[in-house]
C-alpha cells in the first residue's frame, strides 16, 4: 500500500517567515520617497480653535510656495497650544489671547487680531444688546427675549468650557467670573457654538467674529448682533470702535528650525495678510 | 538523564509551548488592568497629598481653575442616565429578543437578528451625531434647550439595546425545550408561558444582559459630550443639561494643567470604581442564583 504521507509541518513552517519577512518590508519607511531630494518637512501647530482655520489656509500656501515641508495644524484651545509647545510636541502654539505673566518662557508673533461678538439665531429678530443686558443674561437676571425685544420665548444661554480664552476674554470684558455665568449649553470649539445657536431660536452665544462671519458665509444660521450700538465687524474692530478685541498670537520656544522660522516670516507677509483679511481676521502687517 | 533521551523527550512533547504562551497573554491582561490604576493613582496623587479623599465631595462646585473639584453633580449624572438609558433599553431588548426567538418566522427573525448585530457596531460618535441633528432640536421645540439628560438617556439607551438584544437572546435559547412543552401541555397560554416560566429561567442571562449594558452605557463618552449640554448641576428634572464623568474628561482633558489635569486622572479613577462595583454587583447576582438553582 502507498499512502502519501504529507506532514503539516514543511508548509506550515513557511507561514511565519514568510509573514515575518513581509511584515519586515513594510517597516521599511523611506521607499517612493527616496527619490525625493529632501524629506519632508513637519510643522506641527496647535491651539486655539478660533486660529485653526486661518493657520491651515496659511499652512496650504506655504506648502505651495515652499516645497518639501507640511504642516499639521490641531485645535485643543489656546492653553493646549501653550502645553504643547512647552512640552516640545508643537513647533508653534495658536493662542487667541495676549500672553500671560507666567508666559514669559515663549516667544510670540502677533498675526493678526480679532474680536469677539455676541451671535443669535438669524430668525431672532433682535438687533442689539447693551452691555449690561448680556451681564443680565448670561447671570440669569433676563431670561426670556421678550425682556430685550425679542419674542416671548425662554433664553438659551451658550458658554464656552473653562480653559478656553475666548472664555476668558468674555469674561474680562464684561467683568463676569466664571463661578457667575449661569449658561443652559456649554460648548468647546467655536464650530459648535455656531452649530447651537444656529439650531436654536432662542439661543446666543459668543464666539470670534472672524469663524462668526466665515460660517454665516458658508451659510450657517447665526448672525453678529451690535453691542452697545457698535456692530461687530472687522472694520469696526480694526479702528478700535468695537471694544471687544484680542490678539492672535503664534508662540514658540527657543531653539526653532530654519524651517519654521521661514514659515513665521510667512505668516507676517502680505500674501499672509491678504489670507487673515478673507478670513475676517485684522491684519496687522498692511 | 542523558542529552539523548532529553532531546528526544523535548521533541516528542509537541506544543509544549501552548500552556506557557497563554498563561503570559493572559497575566499581561490582567498587568494592564493593575498599570492602568497605578497610572490613574499617580498621575491624581498631587491632588490626594493636598487635600484628601472628602473635598471631591464637599468643595463648592466644579470650577478647576480655582481649585474647587466637586464631582458629585457629575457622578449624579453619570448613575442617573445609566439607570435611565437602562429603564429604557431593557423592555425594548427583551421584547425584540422574545420575537425573534419565539414568535417571528424563520426568515424574519434572521433578518431582526442581522440588523440587530448591525445596530451594534454602529461607532458611538454616528448615534451622537444622529441625536445632536435629530433628537436635540426635537426636545428643543419641546423644552428648551433640548440637549439634556433626556436627550442623553434616549440615545444611550438605543444604543445598549443591540448589546441587551444580543444577550437575552442567548439566555432564551438555553432554557430547557421541556420547560415550554410542559407548560402547554398545562394548557398555559403562549403569553403567561414566556412571562411567568420562560423569563424567570433566563433571569440570570437576563441579569447579566443588563450589567453589560450598563457597563457600556456608563462609560459612552461621545455621544453625551454632544447631546447632554454639559452643564455641571445635579439634574432635577429630565430637561436639564447636565455633564457626565466621561464627558468632563474629553471635554476639559485637551488643555488642562497642573491641578486642574490631577483632577481629571481622580476623575477616571471614580469611574473605574463605579464599573469594578457594577461587575461586582452582576458576579453577586448570578452566584446568588446559582446557590438558588436545584
Amino acid at each position: 500500500m502507498n499512502t502519501k504521507k504529507t506532514t503539516a509541518l514543511p508548509s506550515g513552517a513557511a507561514t511565519p517567515w514568510i509573514l515575518a519577512a513581509l511584515m519586515l518590508a513594510g517597516c521599511n519607511p523611506v521607499t517612493d520617497q527616496k527619490h525625493a531630494a529632501d524629506k519632508t518637512v513637519r510643522i506641527s501647530i496647535v491651539g486655539s480653535s478660533t486660529m485653526s482655520p486661518l493657520l491651515s489656509e496659511m499652512g496650504k500656501a506655504y506648502e505651495q510656495e515652499t516645497l518639501g515641508t507640511r504642516s499639521d495644524v490641531q485645535s485643543g484651545g489656546s492653553s493646549r497650544g501653550v502645553m504643547d509647545v512647552r512640552a516640545g510636541t508643537a513647533a508653534l502654539g495658536m493662542v487667541s489671547r495676549e500672553l500671560k505673566a507666567d508666559e514669559g518662557d515663549l516667544h510670540n508673533v502677533l498675526i493678526a487680531r480679532d474680536g469677539i461678538g455676541m451671535i443669535v439665531n438669524a430668525d431672532n429678530p433682535v438687533t442689539g444688546l447693551s452691555k449690561k443686558q448680556v451681564i443680565d443674561i448670561y447671570t440669569d437676571q433676563i431670561t426670556n427675549w421678550k425682556d430685550v425685544g425679542g419674542d416671548d420665548l425662554a433664553i438659551t444661554v451658550v458658554s464656552k468650557a473653562e480653559g478656553r480664552s475666548t472664555l476668558e476674554v468674555f469674561s474680562d470684558y464684561f467683568g463676569i467670573s466664571y463661578r457667575q455665568i449661569r449658561a443652559d449649553v456649554i460648548i468647546g470649539d467655536n464650530q459648535q457654538g455656531i452649530q447651537t445657536v444656529g439650531s436654536s431660536v432662542a439661543a446666543i452665544g459668543y464666539v470670534s467674529i472672524g469663524s462668526a462671519e466665515y460660517e454665516a458665509e458658508q451659510g450657517a444660521a447665526i448672525r453678529l448682533i451690535a453691542l452697545d450700538d457698535q456692530f461687530p465687524s472687522t472694520e469696526s474692530v480694526a479702528s478700535g470702535n468695537y471694544q471687544i478685541s484680542r490678539e492672535l498670537n503664534l508662540v514658540y520656544k527657543e531653539p526653532i528650525t530654519e524651517q519654521v522660522r521661514d514659515f513665521l516670516t510667512f505668516t507676517r507677509s502680505s500674501k499672509a495678510a491678504e489670507l487673515v483679511s478673507r478670513m475676517y481676521f485684522i491684519p496687522v502687517t498692511p | 538523564m542523558t542529552p539523548a533521551t532529553l532531546s528526544l523527550a523535548l521533541s516528542k512533547r509537541q506544543g509544549w509551548l501552548f500552556w506557557p504562551t497563554l498563561s503570559l497573554l493572559a497575566l499581561m491582561a490582567a498587568l494592564v488592568i493593575f498599570l492602568i490604576v497605578a497610572f490613574l493613582l499617580r498621575e491624581g496623587s498631587p491632588l490626594f497629598a493636598q487635600g484628601g479623599i472628602a473635598r471631591f465631595f464637599t468643595d463648592d462646585g466644579w470650577w478647576p481653575l480655582e481649585a474647587s473639584f466637586n464631582m458629585t453633580p457629575m457622578l449624579l449624572a453619570s448613575l442617573y442616565l445609566t439607570m435611565g438609558a437602562l429603564f429604557v433599553a431593557t423592555p425594548l431588548g427583551v421584547a425584540i429578543a422574545l420575537v425573534t426567538t419565539f414568535k417571528a418566522p424563520a426568515r424574519l427573525a434572521q433578518l431582526l437578528r442581522n440588523l440587530v448585530e448591525l445596530s451594534a457596531a454602529i461607532p458611538t460618535v454616528v448615534y451622537g451625531l444622529w441625536g445632536v441633528t435629530s433628537i436635540v432640536p426635537i426636545l428643543n421645540m419641546w423644552s428648551p434647550p433640548g440637549a439634556s439628560l433626556l436627550a442623553g438617556i434616549l440615545v444611550v439607551a438605543l444604543m445598549i439595546i443591540p448589546t441587551i438584544t444580543i444577550l437575552t437572546q442567548s439566555a432564551l435559547q438555553t432554557v430547557p425545550q421541556a420547560y415550554i412543552q410542559g407548560s402547554a401541555a398545562l394548557g398555559v397560554s403562549s403569553s403567561q408561558t414566556l412571562l411567568r416560566v420562560v423569563i424567570p429561567a433566563s433571569s440570570q442571562g437576563i441579569f447579566s444582559a443588563m450589567v453589560l449594558g450598563a457597563a457600556r452605557a456608563i462609560g459612552e463618552t461621545m455621544v453625551v459630550l454632544m447631546v447632554c449640554g454639559n452643564i455641571v448641576q445635579v439634574p432635577t428634572s429630565l430637561f436639564d443639561p447636565v455633564r457626565t464623568l466621561t464627558a468632563n474628561i474629553a471635554l476639559e482633558m485637551p488643555y488642562a494643567m497642573g491641578d486642574h489635569r490631577a483632577s481629571l486622572f481622580v476623575a477616571g479613577l471614580v469611574m473605574l470604581l463605579l464599573v469594578s462595583a457594577l461587575v461586582a454587583l452582576g458576579e453577586w447576582a448570578s452566584m446568588r442564583q446559582r446557590r438558588m438553582a436545584p
